[in-house]
């Protein structure tokens, strides 16, 4: 694998000039300083709260994510290329899940196989021919974006169904102004706390064409126990909506209520943060007591928003992920400005061929897996990894895909010998209203904080920092 | 055949509900074979129905009902002509392609003995769906003992497979599963079956499709062993069960639930005078 492409310090030794005021700041700091702040920072994130459960870990219900005090900056110039680019995606997204419940054309045209679509488990037959307010179906999406060089971004992972992390965003930019004001005074950075507000704003906007001119918006979370409890009650409290759960939801005749003190009162717009199996147990698993009785008629019917649209899984589903840039261009006429990681579709004879030979170069991923469980990295899993991985993906080739594994970007990062490179990702959230699409600038960037190491996920040791993208 | 239809579902509860929340499939629509001349659906409780056509073109009501109540009753009263037409379901509403229905769910996933079964069917003519399906058909009737003591409504095809006993609901997830296993496209029918020996009874009636090239939709029912006739009334496709049950619902308070079902399905005279 190729060295990777420090975003602070180039091979020569130079700074990258998004840097050189951080650079400059470091070499001016007493020593002990950073290592001081880092701890205040952690004192801080337990008082607060900020907490994330890892699945499969019976002694640690939650833990804090690991923070990083110093922060990964982005200029304009590369933001406002982004930006661009991840507006182009969520565009695609939009057209290809309304074209998918709707007229199907792409399926006609060849462009992504049938089967792929109507046999696969995120895919929902309840939402077909199902009109959505101002047909828009991912109004939160959050993209997972990679970078490989000085003017290459990957999309890695598209996440339209509900995905999470804004919060640490918030809170990361929070912190890093109370620990470090001078920094900031030294740095034009974009602010990001009107997040909130811009939230607000789009899930008014797509509130059906009956309801009232100022729509009532709640936030229904599945309850304490969910893995991102802390950032549901969050974020409803930054919004200033109510955080309900689905007993708290009621139907009447195809409308729906939330029980307040004062009596019932209409919803119009529901950010849920449930996922579509346990909605409605009238409509989907009859066990589910997570969801609300009737909620589909009642969106069916259009008298409510459900954000993110019911079966938006059809989109970010990995061997979906493969087609983008084909899809892109179908619905847009467009060449797509972020790319795509070069993918192996192991359903396909000639790509699986090529994977099983490759095994130990490839990073071979599960289609509906998520959060990196199962997900080993080639060149570094040892011989008895790959084996069982062969014969894996021998036996159900259709549920994998495989990728060249990329050598991702790295930031300075203190870890206990000092500041030393190490690998990130972005997840910039996108907002789509029926009057604009709406970004703020940067988004959560992650880091593995193990030396070497490419997994960023919170779930497996990763950390977070605040993103800056400067305004200058 | 002209067969005349009640169904009354009553609930009596020991502790009234403060709410009930139903969504109903119980209204057949048109096909080749069918003809719905009258059809009316009322609940005891004073609400409004709410006509909706599922994604898969079925007709649902959905009603919520104050309570408190001491029973609910939803009825169901019509008349539909029928004809034989060989097992073909033909211009039934269609709301997707025939690929849809090779998918699985949870209720009808093939396991390794359902996927034996329907192997051995393939086995007895690789060329020809239609004649795997009827192999599938004798098979499954001949192995399967009717038994409603075993199964209940969440029972998966598998589960029955394995006690080699079910209802009609467990013997078409099986049917279905099975074909969707060597690629058959292939669905769970909900409806009525007319029999001369019994004119009330106390259960609907449950079969599968399942899709030939060239011939489109062909029904089958591996309870009776048959491909479905004149007596055989189709209200609701989908995947499985849970997709075309006749009630899905909820109640809010209340206890003691106690639920009857009478279905009285007989041939009705030639002429109607009115």
């Amino acid at each position: 694998m190729s060295v990777a492409f420090d975003e602070m310090t180039l091979p020569d030794g130079s700074v990258r000039p998004a840097y050189s005021g951080l650079k400059e700041w470091l070499g001016s700091l007493p020593p002990d300083i950073l290592d001081l702040r880092r701890r205040e920072a952690e004192v801080i994130f337990r008082r607060t709260g900020i907490t994330f459960a890892v699945y499969g870990e019976a002694d640690a219900a939650e833990r804090l994510i690991p923070f990083d005090v110093l922060p990964r900056i982005i200029s304009k110039m590369e933001w406002e290329t982004l930006r661009r680019g991840l507006e182009q995606r969520v565009r695609t997204i939009n057209a290809y899940i309304k074209d998918i419940y709707g007229r199907r054309d792409i399926l006609r045209a060849g462009i992504v196989p049938e089967d792929l679509i109507f046999q696969n488990p995120v895919f929902r037959p309840e939402m077909n021919g199902q009109k959505v307010p101002h047909d828009i179906y991912v109004h939160v999406a959050g993209i997972d974006v990679v970078r490989v060089d000085a003017d290459t971004f990957y999309v890695l992972e598209d996440n339209a169904r509900t995905p999470s992390g804004v919060s640490y965003m918030l809170e990361n930019r929070e912190i890093m102004m109370r620990l470090f004001p001078e920094l900031f005074s030294r740095h034009r950075v974009a602010p990001v706390e009107h997040y909130a507000d811009e939230l607000l704003a789009t899930l008014k906007s797509v509130a059906p064409l009956t309801s009232s001119a100022d729509p009532v918006v709640v936030l229904l979370s599945p309850g304490i126990y969910n893995s991102a409890y802390y950032e549901h009650s969050f974020l409803a409290d930054k919004l200033g909506i109510e955080l309900v759960e689905g007993r708290d939801l009621l139907i009447k005749g195809e409308v729906v209520y939330m029980r307040t003190t004062e009596g019932l009162k209409r919803v119009d717009v529901i950010y849920r943060r449930i996922d579509d199996d346990f909605l409605d147990p009238l409509a989907f698993r009859p066990d589910s007591a997570l969801g609300v009785p009737g909620l589909m008629a009642a969106y069916q019917a259009g008298n409510v928003t459900l954000s993110n649209a019911v079966g938006t899984g059809i989109a970010d589903d990995k061997a979906v992920y493969s087609y983008m840039p084909e899809i892109t261009k179908f619905y847009l006429g467009e060449e797509p400005i972020l790319k795509n990681v070069p993918t192996w579709r192991c359903r396909e004879p000639e790509h699986l061929k090529y994977v099983l030979d490759h095994l130990d170069e490839l990073v071979v991923k599960e289609v509906h897996g998520s959060g990196g469980y199962g997900m080993p990295i080639g060149p570094r899993a040892d011989k008895a990894t790959i084996a069982t991985f062969r014969a894996k993906v021998k036996s159900n080739p259709r549920n994998f895909i495989a990728q060249p594994t990329l050598a991702l970007s790295t930031c300075p990062t203190c870890v206990d010998e000092g500041i030393a490179p190490r690998h990130v990702d972005l997840r910039p959230f996108v907002l789509t209203g029926s009057d604009k699409i709406r970004i703020v600038p940067g988004g959560l960037t992650r880091v593995a904080l193990q030396k070497g190491s490419l997994v960023v996920n919170s779930s497996q040791g990763g950390g977070t920092k605040d993103t800056w993208v400067l305004d200058t | 055949m002209h067969i005349r239809i009640s169904h009354e579902t009553r609930y009596i509860y020991d502790t009234p509900p403060k709410g009930v929340i139903q969504t109903l499939r119980l209204t057949p629509r048109n096909h080749d074979g069918q003809y719905v001349t009258h059809w009316r659906i009322g609940v005891s409780a004073d609400c409004r129905l709410d006509r909706q056509e599922d994604a898969f073109g079925n007709i649902s009501h959905a009603f919520t009902a104050d309570g408190p109540f001491d029973e609910l009753v939803v009825t169901v009263e019509g008349d539909v002509e029928t004809r034989d037409t060989g097992g073909l379901v033909r211009d039934a509403i269609e709301r997707f392609p025939p690929a849809l229905f090779l998918r699985e769910t949870p209720l009808t996933t093939a396991d390794e003995a359902i996927r034996t079964l329907a192997q051995a069917a393939r086995a007895q003519a690789p060329d020809n769906d239609l004649k795997v399906l009827h192999a599938l058909l004798n098979s499954l009737n001949e192995t399967m003992t009717f038994d409603n003591n075993p199964t209940q409504t969440s029972t998966t095809a598998a589960e029955s497979f394995a006690l080699k006993r079910g209802v009609c609901q467990d013997l078409t997830h099986i049917f279905v599963a099975a074909a969707r296993s060597i690629n058959i496209p292939a669905r769970y029918i909900g409806g009525y079956y007319q029999r001369n020996d019994l004119i009330d009874q106390d259960a609907g009636h449950a079969w599968a499709e399942a899709y030939v090239p060239d011939l489109g939709w062909v029904a089958f029912d591996p309870t009776h062993g048959v491909c479905p006739t004149e007596s055989h009334i189709r209200v609701a496709a989908a995947l499985d069960y849970l997709g075309a049950a006749p009630v899905r619902g909820t109640r809010y308070g209340g206890g003691g639930e106690a639920l009857g079902v009478t279905i009285r399905i007989e041939q009705a005279a030639m002429q109607s005078q009115n």
